[in-house]
């Protein structure tokens, strides 16, 4: 049957094609859209002045949750890290349970859903708008978000449910609802309250961030290869939406795992390739590394010609750190929670590497590789994202956008894969599981595909952001009231970590 | 002198034939056989969400399956012969299963079929018998 459907949806597509080939359909998507989509990103971005920079709620918000986890967990971001990379190893994971999901499979899951566009797109556009600086804020915000995912996964693989055909399922709507329960009665209502919340949020940020901004920002960069305005694709987005959407379709609906399982062993192996290639570009340009780190680090501080000054720098740092991590969003919360642990907490140690890698690393390499190359230069037009940081590493390997847009576009798709998950998590967890609505949020999901690609950058990434951020509100307020119950986890874990108590079956 | 035989079968001709090399040797010296069955896992592999999801199930079903379809099979068949065997399976890596098997359950000698790879897949990714015999403290038969 599943193969049919593909085929039907397909036909589907192409029945709508003669009316989509007309001139113009892109801007047509685009101004039918737009004005909801700016409406959106307003009300979530609602922000307040500071210096004379508007500074979103969210942020402060975001930023504010990191900060506070950060210290009440004692610095678990630093003194976890040890132990943490002793888990992804397997140090403490008992023989006898081979086959089952291990630290590191859960943290490579969550990585690749998290580890795309945002370090490439997302920094190019932080570097451009905030100056070389904003890289500053922007690793100080991958260090204290690390904490937050800390909290959150601890609370995913706690609360999560198992049922009784041996599925888990986790995620911010079970301990948003079952863990407030838990503290007291009077929570209840509020806890269930924030999950319905947080997943409707979760669904759209599945159609925003999870999908559009990737289908948006990975045809651009194909645009961009295959020669820019002149190219043929240029005004084709829609037909490379409908591209995507089959693919897509084909793992989500017609169930074809081949692809998946193609795309999740592939995605590693690009990351790595695209940090290689950061790296070669840093040490061909070895002696302009302590400049860059200089222009990153005065930029920080005061800043000339960004607009807002240095709230503006920080502001866009900050922005695209919690962005591309997702630290305090809830999303990763989903991935991790499939792990095997007689620990919640463990799964919460390995959740730090999340952060780091993404951010501390994956996001600062970018930024070092369009520093170094000057290709920030604040003239440069803002929206181009990813072509930006084609640009930079153009400059040094030229045949690179290549690898960059086959990189793009793996990336957006197992982006799109993950998310379209956590999408239909939430959705299930708001309708009910049927394959009706099985079925309505992946078509629903699909059409964001193709919208996706045929919308102007700037209201896509305010959509996609408001959306995204919109997740956080509910989330973090929950994780307050959990709090204490971690701390709880934390401390037992940790008497035992540190008096040897835990059982060590490798590197002993 | 009895003696315990670990045996590795993934249901293949040559893991039939370290059988019966085995299941020879067991009738000619009451030794007793632990055969076992190693599925192919890596903790460090890349999976989806939806996979991870799934695994314990997944999991519970692999192991259900080997025994149903390879082990118990097998043992019927050792049993048929009035030879003593027990049989085991497990995820993982299948050279360093098999070591650790063996030491577990204090097997004397450990008997793989060759897989009779070509030369290059051999260079390029092992082969079972080829590693087993590099990292095991103990005897190692491969029956041709």
């Amino acid at each position: 049957m599943k193969p049919t459907r593909c085929i039907a949806f397909f036909i589907m597509l192409f029945t709508a094609l003669p009316a989509l080939a007309q001139e113009g359909v892109d801007e047509r998507i685009d101004q039918v859209v737009r004005p909801y989509a700016d409406g959106v990103a307003g009300f979530i971005f609602s922000s307040f002045p500071v210096a004379g920079v508007q500074i979103p709620f969210v942020l402060v918000w975001l930023l504010l949750a990191a900060t506070i986890f950060t210290f009440y967990f004692k610095f678990i971001n630093f003194r976890a890290f040890r132990h943490g990379f002793q888990l992804v190893r397997g140090d403490y994971s008992d023989p006898m349970a081979a086959g089952e999901v291990t630290h590191f499979q859960a943290l490579a899951t969550a990585l690749s859903g998290t580890v795309g566009l945002g370090n490439i797109a997302g920094v190019a556009i932080a570097v451009s708008l905030g100056g070389p600086g904003a890289t500053f804020w922007m690793i100080l915000a991958g260090l204290l978000g690390m904490s937050s995912k800390f909290v959150e996964c601890t609370l995913g693989v706690k609360y999560r449910n198992e049922y009784t055909d041996g599925t888990v399922s986790g995620g911010p709507m079970y301990y948003l609802s079952k863990g407030l329960a838990e503290r007291s009665e009077k929570l209840a209502f509020l806890g269930k309250v924030l999950a319905v919340l947080f997943a409707i949020f979760c669904v759209g940020g599945s159609f925003g961030g999870g999908n559009m901004f990737q289908a948006n920002q990975s045809f651009k960069q194909l645009v961009s290869v295959t020669g820019g305005d002149a190219s043929w694709l240029a005004d084709k987005g829609w037909l490379f939406g409908i591209i995507i959407a089959f693919l897509v379709g084909m793992v989500i609906i017609g169930g074809i795992k081949g692809i998946a399982r193609v795309t999740s062993k592939i995605v590693p192996f690009m990351a790595v390739i695209y940090v290689a290639a950061g790296l070669l570009i840093i040490f061909m340009n070895l002696p302009a590394v302590p400049a860059a780190f200089g222009a990153i680090i005065d930029g920080a501080f005061k800043a000339e010609g960004v607009a807002g000054g240095v709230i503006g720098v920080l502001f866009q740092g900050f922005k695209r750190a919690a962005f591309s991590n997702e630290a305090g969003i809830g999303s990763a919360a989903i991935a991790h929670s499939a792990v095997r642990t007689n620990h919640p907490v463990t799964e919460g140690f390995v959740a730090l590497y999340e952060p780091f890698i993404d951010t501390v690393v994956v996001c600062t390499i970018t930024a070092l590789v369009i520093v170094i190359t000057g290709t920030w230069d604040p003239n440069v037009d803002p929206s181009q994202g990813v072509a930006l940081t084609s640009q930079a590493f153009e400059t040094v390997i030229p045949w690179f956008p290549w690898v960059l847009t086959i990189a793009v576009v793996l990336f957006a798709f197992s982006t799109m894969i993950s998310w379209s998950y956590y999408g239909l998590k939430s959705w299930t967890y708001l309708f009910g599981e049927s394959r009706f609505m099985d079925i309505l949020y992946k078509m629903l999901f699909l059409s964001f595909v193709v919208i996706g690609a045929s919308m102007q950058l700037g209201s896509v990434i305010d959509f996609s952001d408001a959306m995204i951020f919109a997740m956080a509100f509910p989330n973090v307020l929950g994780i307050y009231f959990l709090l204490p119950v971690v701390k709880k986890e934390l401390d037992k874990y940790w008497a035992d970590y540190k008096a040897g108590r835990l059982k060590k079956f490798k590197n002993t | 002198m009895s003696q315990l035989y670990l045996v590795g079968i993934d249901c293949s001709d040559c893991g039939n034939r370290a059988l019966d090399y085995a299941a020879d040797r067991a009738k000619f010296d009451g030794s007793k056989i632990l055969v076992a069955h190693v599925i192919e896992w890596s903790p460090y592999s890349f999976n989806t969400v939806e996979e991870n999801a799934k695994r314990h199930k997944r999991r519970e079903d692999e192991l259900e399956r080997a025994h149903q379809e390879i082990i118990n099979p097998v043992l019927g068949k050792l049993e048929a012969q009035g030879i003593e065997a027990t049989g085991v399976v497990r995820h993982g890596h299948i050279a360093k299963t098999l070591k650790k098997l063996a030491e577990e359950h204090g097997a004397n000698t450990i008997v793989v079929g060759r897989q009779g790879q070509s030369n290059v897949v051999a260079q390029l990714f092992g082969s079972v018998s080829g590693t087993l015999v590099q990292i095991t403290d103990r005897p190692v038969t491969v029956v041709p």
